[in-house]
C-alpha cells in the first residue's frame, strides 16, 4: 500500500485548498450582507461614538482584505473569534456542542441502515411483487419529504399524542430516537434503493446460480453468498452521508431542541453573529471534506477493483 | 445649595421598600420551581452588556441598582438606596444605600462598588450598548473621548453614600438609575472572568447563578441571604433554551414547562387563544411599544401638514390589528397606553377615507401623488405594509413598497432625503425605561432629526423642543405630575402637526402554566419580560 500514504497527503493538499476556498467564499458572503454588525451590538440607544468604538475594537473598519487577512492568521493558531452575541469564544460555542451532533448522526446512521438494508433486500427478494413496490414508494416518500414537516409530524404523533418519547431535548436515549429516526428516514430512503439494484445485480450473478444449483437454500443464498458482496459498495457510501446531514442537523436539532452545531448554526444565522455562522460552516466543511474522503479510502478495500489515484 | 429632601408626597410612595411585595412576603411560601422555555442560547448575563428581552428581566434577578420598579408597574421604587436627597437645582442626588446588602460572594455592597459599576457601563473600552444613557453625569464627555477612567459627577461620600453631580437637570436620571446598565457589580468578580464576567455573573440580587450549560440550560438559585425578607419566591428557575416556540407550546400543554419566553407562536395564536380550557393560562397586557408610518417632513409632500393629517386619517387601523390577529390596539397618539403622560381624552384622527380626500384636495393634490413606503421585510410587516398601500391608494396616494433588511430600512430613515414614508415595524421604538421623555427625544425630537438618527420624520420643532426640554428639567419630585402633563401637551402638539401616523399598540400575551401563581400585573410587567422572576410563586409550594 505504498500508494496510500502519497495519495492520503495529495488528499490532505486538496482539502487545505478546499477550506481556504471556503472561508473566503463565505466571508466574501457575510462581508457583502447589509447588516452593520457594529450597530447590531451597540443596539439602538447607542450613540455614534459608542459604535465607531464597537467597529474600530472588532476590526470591521479594516478594508476587506485585511480583515480576511486577520482572520485567516488567527485562524491557523486554532482561533475562531469571539461571538457578536454570545460573547463567548467560537471554539467553545462549537466544541460544547460538537458531541451532540455527533451523537445524533451516529443514531441517524443506525437508523438509516437499520431501515434501509432490511428494505432494500426484502425489495429485491419480492421485486415486482406487491412488497417490493409498496417499499419503493415508501422510500420515494422518506427522501422527498421535507425534514422540518417529518420533524413535526414524528414530534406530534409519538411524543404529543403516545407520550412514548420526551418532546424534544437531549440526555437520554429517549431523546435522541425522533431525531434520529427523522434524519434516518431520508438516508433510510435512499438506502433501501441502493441495497434494492446491488442485491439485484449480485442475485444475477453466476456464483449464486452455482450456489443454488447446488442446493442452497434460499436464507443462505441471500445471507451468506449474496448479502456480503452486495453489501459492501452502500459501507463506502456511509462516508458521504456524513456531508449530507450537515445541512440535515440544522433543521433536525432546531425542531426537536437538539444543543447541537446545526442549532447553533441556525440561532447564528438569524441573528447574523458572523463569526459564528463562519465557524460552523468550516467545521461543516471539514465534516464533509472527511466524510468524502473516507468514502474513497474505504472504497478500494471493498472492492479491489477500485483503484486509488 | 438648598438641599431639598425628596417631598412627603413623593417620599410616601418611594421610601417604604416596593409595598406590593410586602403583602406577598407576609402571605405566600417561598419554595418550588419553574421552567421558561426560550428559542436562543441566553447571550450575557453581564448588566453592562445585556440589551435583549430575554437577558434584560433575568440580569434584573441577578443584580440590583439603586432604583427599581414596583413590580407589575411602571412606578419608581428605591432599591439599593434607603434615602435620598435632591438638590432644588436638580444637579445633585445623593443616595444613602442599605447596610448589609451583600454580593453573591458574601462581601457588602458599598458606594465604592456603585461608582465603579457606572464607571465600568460608561468606559468605551468595556463596549456597553449603554453608555450613551449616562450622559447627563459630570465628567461623562471627558470619559467618553478617553481623557479619564473616571467619572467626576460620581463622588463616594462615605462607605454608605453616594453623590452624583450631574452637568444638566434631567427629570429621567431616576429612571437611568433603574435600568440594568447601571446595575451594581463586585470589582472582584469582574477582574476575575473579564469578559466571561456575563458567563460567571456575580450580583447581589434575589437569586444566584447555578449552572450554564451552553446551548441546553441556565438555571438559578434562590440567594438565601438577598436582603428583602421573603423574596424570591421559588427556590429555582430553569431556563431551558433551543426550544422552538411550537414546540415549547406542546410542552406547556403537557405541562413540562411553565413559562413561554418567546410567546405564544402566531401560527398557533388564534387557536390557543380562543380555546376556553387556557382562559386562566394567558395575561394579556399592554407594552411599551407604538408602531406607526413616519412621513418625511423635508420631503415633498410631506412638508404639507395637510397631507400628513389626510395620511393619518387614511390608514383603517382595526383592519391592519386584525392582519396581526388582533394582538395590538389601535394607536391614535405617540405613547403606548401603558406609558405615564398617555392623553386617555385625546381621540386622534378618525378613520375617514373622504374626509382625508378632501383634505389632500384642499392642498393641492385632489389627483393624489406617486411616493415610496419602506418596510422591513419580515412577517408580518410586508403585509401590514400593503393593507397601508391599499388605504392609501383609496385617497389617491400611490406607494410603492420598499420591503429591504432592518438596517437598510434603518439606514434609509436617517438620511434626509431617502425614504418619504417609513412603517415602523420590526424596528418600532420600545421604551427602555417608563418615562414619556425616552418617546421623544430620538424619535421626535430636533437631536434625533440627524443622520444616522431615529427621528425618520426628520420634524423638529423648536417650540415644542422647548416644552420638553422643559419638562426634563422638572426634576423636582413635587413637580412630577405636573411634568407628566407637560410631556402629555408635547405629544398632543405633535398629533396636530401629524409627522407620524401612530398605527397601533402591541399587546402582550404571556402564557403560563397552572402551578404558577401571582397577580396578573407581573406576567405583563411593563419593565420584566416574560414575568417578574422575584415574586412569581408555585402553587405547589403553598
Amino acid at each position: 500500500m505504498k500508494g496510500l500514504g502519497v495519495y492520503v497527503l495529495k488528499r490532505i493538499g486538496q482539502a487545505l485548498l478546499i477550506m481556504i476556498g471556503i472561508t473566503l467564499i463565505t466571508f466574501i458572503l457575510l462581508y457583502l450582507l447589509p447588516a452593520d454588525p457594529a450597530r447590531q451590538i451597540a443596539g439602538r440607544s447607542a450613540t455614534a461614538e459608542t459604535v465607531e468604538n464597537i467597529r474600530r475594537q472588532l476590526g470591521l473598519h479594516l478594508p476587506f482584505y485585511e480583515q480576511y487577512l486577520r482572520y485567516l492568521s488567527s485562524l491557523v493558531q486554532g482561533d475562531l473569534g469571539r461571538s457578536y452575541i454570545q460573547k463567548t469564544e467560537v471554539t467553545e460555542l462549537i466544541l460544547s456542542r460538537l458531541p451532540a451532533t455527533l451523537l445524533l448522526m451516529a443514531g441517524a446512521i443506525s437508523c438509516e441502515l437499520l431501515i434501509g438494508l432490511p428494505a432494500g433486500i426484502l425489495a429485491a427478494v419480492k421485486r415486482g411483487k406487491f412488497a417490493d413496490n409498496a417499499i419503493m414508494i415508501l422510500s420515494f416518500v422518506g427522501v422527498s419529504a421535507p425534514q422540518f414537516v417529518v420533524g413535526i409530524l414524528l414530534l406530534y404523533v409519538f411524543a404529543v399524542q403516545f407520550g412514548w418519547f420526551p418532546i424534544g431535548g437531549y440526555g437520554t436515549a429517549a431523546h435522541l430516537v425522533l431525531p434520529a429516526l427523522t434524519l434516518g428516514l431520508l438516508g433510510g430512503g435512499w438506502y433501501s434503493r441502493m441495497m434494492r439494484s446491488s442485491m439485484l445485480d449480485v442475485l444475477r450473478q453466476d456464483y449464486i446460480r452455482t450456489a443454488r444449483a447446488k442446493g442452497a437454500g434460499q436464507m443462505r443464498i441471500l445471507t451468506v453468498h449474496a448479502l456480503r458482496n452486495a453489501i459492501l459498495p452502500i459501507i463506502a457510501m456511509i462516508g458521504l452521508d456524513v456531508g449530507i446531514f450537515m445541512s440535515g442537523v440544522v433543521v433536525v436539532e432546531s425542531v426537536f431542541g437538539w444543543p447541537g452545531i446545526g442549532q447553533l448554526a441556525w440561532q447564528a444565522i438569524q441573528r447574523v453573529d458572523i463569526p459564528i455562522i463562519m465557524g460552523v460552516t468550516l467545521v461543516a466543511a471539514c465534516f464533509i471534506v472527511v466524510g468524502n474522503f473516507l468514502a474513497d479510502v474505504i472504497a478500494p478495500f471493498v472492492d479491489p477493483r477500485i483503484e486509488l489515484k | 445649595m438648598k438641599k431639598l429632601l425628596a417631598a412627603l408626597t413623593f417620599s410616601a410612595f418611594l421610601l417604604a421598600p416596593v409595598p406590593g411585595t410586602v403583602t406577598l412576603a407576609d402571605d405566600i411560601k417561598q419554595g418550588g420551581s419553574m421552567i421558561v422555555t426560550y428559542k436562543d442560547d441566553v447571550s450575557t448575563l453581564d448588566p453592562a452588556i445585556g440589551y435583549d428581552w430575554q437577558n434584560w428581566s433575568m440580569i434584573k434577578s441577578l443584580f440590583n441598582g439603586i432604583m427599581d420598579y414596583k413590580p407589575g408597574t411602571t412606578e419608581l421604587v428605591m432599591d439599593l438606596a434607603e434615602s435620598m436627597d435632591i438638590a432644588s437645582d436638580g444637579l445633585t442626588y445623593e443616595f444613602k444605600l442599605r447596610k448589609g446588602v451583600k454580593f453573591h460572594n458574601g462581601r457588602e455592597l458599598t458606594a465604592d462598588d456603585v461608582k465603579y459599576s457606572i464607571e465600568r457601563t460608561v468606559n468605551p473600552k468595556t463596549l456597553s450598548p449603554g453608555a450613551g444613557f449616562f450622559g447627563m453625569i459630570a465628567g461623562f464627555d471627558d470619559m467618553t473621548a478617553g481623557k479619564t477612567e473616571t467619572l467626576s459627577g460620581i463622588t463616594v461620600v462615605d462607605p454608605h453614600t453616594v453623590k452624583f453631580t450631574l452637568s444638566r437637570p434631567d427629570a429621567t436620571f431616576l429612571h437611568v438609575l433603574a435600568i440594568n446598565f447601571a446595575f451594581v457589580v463586585p470589582k472582584e468578580a469582574v477582574d476575575k472572568w473579564g469578559t466571561d464576567f456575563g458567563k460567571h455573573p456575580v450580583g447581589s440580587g434575589a437569586y444566584t447563578m447555578d449552572e450554564w450549560t451552553l446551548g441546553q440550560r441556565v438555571v438559578f438559585k434562590r440567594n438565601p441571604d438577598y436582603y428583602r425578607a421573603g423574596l424570591p419566591k421559588m427556590d429555582q428557575i430553569t431556563f431551558e433554551v433551543g426550544q422552538e416556540p411550537l414546540v415549547a407550546l406542546l410542552r406547556l400543554q403537557r405541562g413540562e414547562v411553565d413559562i413561554l419566553g418567546d410567546g405564544i407562536p402566531p401560527a398557533k395564536f388564534l387557536e390557543v387563544k380562543n380555546d376556553p380550557a387556557n382562559a386562566n393560562l394567558i395575561v394579556e397586557g399592554g407594552q411599551l411599544h407604538t408602531g406607526y408610518v413616519t412621513m418625511n417632513v423635508k420631503m415633498k409632500p410631506f412638508d404639507n401638514k395637510k397631507v400628513r393629517q389626510a395620511v393619518n386619517m387614511a390608514i383603517n387601523k382595526d383592519r391592519v390589528v386584525r392582519i396581526i390577529n388582533g394582538r395590538a390596539v389601535p394607536a391614535n397618539q405617540p405613547l403606548p397606553p401603558a406609558m405615564p403622560g398617555y392623553d386617555t381624552s385625546y381621540k386622534g384622527y378618525a378613520f375617514d377615507p373622504a374626509k382625508a380626500k378632501a383634505l389632500l384636495a384642499e392642498a393641492g393634490f385632489a389627483d393624489g401623488f406617486d411616493t415610496e413606503l419602506y418596510a422591513m421585510n419580515t412577517d408580518p410587516n410586508p403585509r401590514i405594509a400593503q393593507a397601508i398601500q391599499q388605504d392609501l391608494a383609496a385617497i389617491g396616494i400611490r406607494a410603492e413598497i420598499k420591503s429591504l433588511a432592518q438596517s437598510t430600512v434603518i439606514d434609509a430613515g436617517g438620511k434626509a432625503d431617502q425614504a418619504p414614508m417609513i412603517w415602523s415595524g420590526g424596528m418600532a421604538w420600545i421604551a427602555d425605561f417608563p418615562d414619556p421623555s425616552n418617546f421623544y427625544g430620538p424619535i421626535l425630537g430636533c437631536g434625533g432629526a440627524v443622520p444616522g438618527g431615529w427621528n425618520w420624520a426628520w420634524y423638529c420643532n423648536q417650540d415644542i423642543d422647548g416644552n420638553a426640554t422643559k419638562a426634563d428639567g422638572m426634576t423636582d419630585p413635587a413637580k412630577a405630575a405636573e411634568r407628566i402633563d407637560l410631556w402629555r401637551s408635547v405629544f398632543i402638539d405633535i398629533m396636530d402637526e401629524a409627522p407620524w401616523a401612530p398605527v397601533f399598540n402591541e399587546q402582550r400575551f404571556t402564557m403560563h402554566s397552572e402551578r404558577l401563581g401571582g397577580p396578573d400585573a407581573i406576567f405583563v410587567d411593563p419593565v420584566h419580560i416574560p414575568v417578574h422572576y422575584d415574586t412569581v410563586y408555585a402553587k405547589d409550594a403553598q
